[in-house]
């Protein structure tokens, strides 16, 4: 098969697997935060709620 | 002898691309979105004066503008590298690049097409503050339906060997996954009747050019990322 420039994945392993799922976790957080927090996570009253106001909007989640 | 990148390595070029690909959508959305948005606000406004912003408008449609598509793209980047580290071995593709671009297809999809055509967003003014945990529990459900769609379509090819065959199953499914999502999820009738059609028109369109503009940037990104990795990894050594 003409695929000699193909990379390959690393193996799955259950310790890449136990990490995939932690960096998930946080990235799905770090989501949560641009889309639904209202200061519970960010610990910021609501400025940062208010901050990213627009983006919420624009990136198509339900604000108000 | 096939490259293995290591997942650190992967993540890295997801991320990077993810806020790329946000930074790139924000511009977009800052001119493209931004005078709907404002057109919408000064509706809200004449209705009932506001009282003191935490946050100017100056600010909002600026750099939070930015601060929220860029986390938001470094974010998604995150989940794509580590989607495409842990299926790339089922995607059944030689090419790296078409594994990235179809993870990133599915995710426009299932994540942003589906649930768009089912809660197509809305500017500020519209939208009843009382309901705002139910449409936000909808609309979550609108994207884990979506990727469920996606994910059926990928299953019900497989069943298949002919290529028309094939793209039939998977669209039948797809279908048939979005049809019952679309009939059990609630519909919400939140537009005012006074609500000018252009205006949200023109707010909806350009949420989905967002939208649209930082998965396909996040694909050819992170592809883009890969295929230079392949070439780095692969100079030194002579390829038979
Ligand atoms: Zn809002």
């Amino acid at each position: 098969m003409p695929k000699a420039q193909a990379l390959t994945t690393p193996t799955i392993s259950t310790r890449l697997l136990a990490t995939a799922a932690g960096v998930t976790g946080i990235m799905l957080l770090l989501a949560y935060l641009v889309a639904f927090d209202q200061g519970a996570l960010s610990q910021s009253g609501t400025y940062l709620h208010e901050l990213m106001h627009d983006g919420r909007h624009l990136l198509g989640v339900p604000c108000h | 002898m096939p490259l293995t990148p290591s997942y650190p390595q992967l993540l890295l070029r997801g991320l990077l691309a993810g806020l790329v690909a946000g930074l790139l959508a924000g511009t977009f959305a800052h001119l493209a979105g931004e005078p709907h948005i404002n057109a919408a606000i000064a509706i809200e406004e004449a209705g009932a004066p506001a009282g003191d912003a935490i946050v100017s408008r100056d600010v909002q449609s600026g750099p939070g503008l930015f601060l929220a598509t860029g986390l938001y793209g470094v974010a998604l980047g995150g989940i794509l590298a580590t989607a495409y580290t842990v299926l790339r071995r089922r995607l059944h593709t030689g090419s790296d690049t078409t594994a990235a671009l179809s993870l990133a297809a599915a995710a426009l999809t299932g994540i942003v097409l589906v649930p768009y055509l089912k809660y197509p967003p809305n500017p500020p003014a519209v939208g009843d503050p009382a309901t705002i945990d139910q449409r936000t529990a909808a609309y979550l459900a609108a994207v884990a339906l979506g990727l469920v769609a996606v994910w059926a379509a990928a299953l019900a090819a497989r069943t298949q060997t002919h290529p028309w065959a094939r793209a039939t199953a998977a669209a039948a499914a797809f279908l048939v996954v979005v049809t019952i999502a679309y009939t059990l999820l609630p519909t919400f009738h939140e537009v005012p009747d006074d609500f000018p059609a252009t205006l949200l028109w023109d707010f909806r369109i350009s949420s989905l050019g967002t939208q649209t503009i930082l998965w396909t940037a996040l694909g050819l990104g992170f592809a883009g990322l890969l295929a230079r990795l392949t070439h780095r990894t692969e100079t030194p050594a002579t390829v038979p």
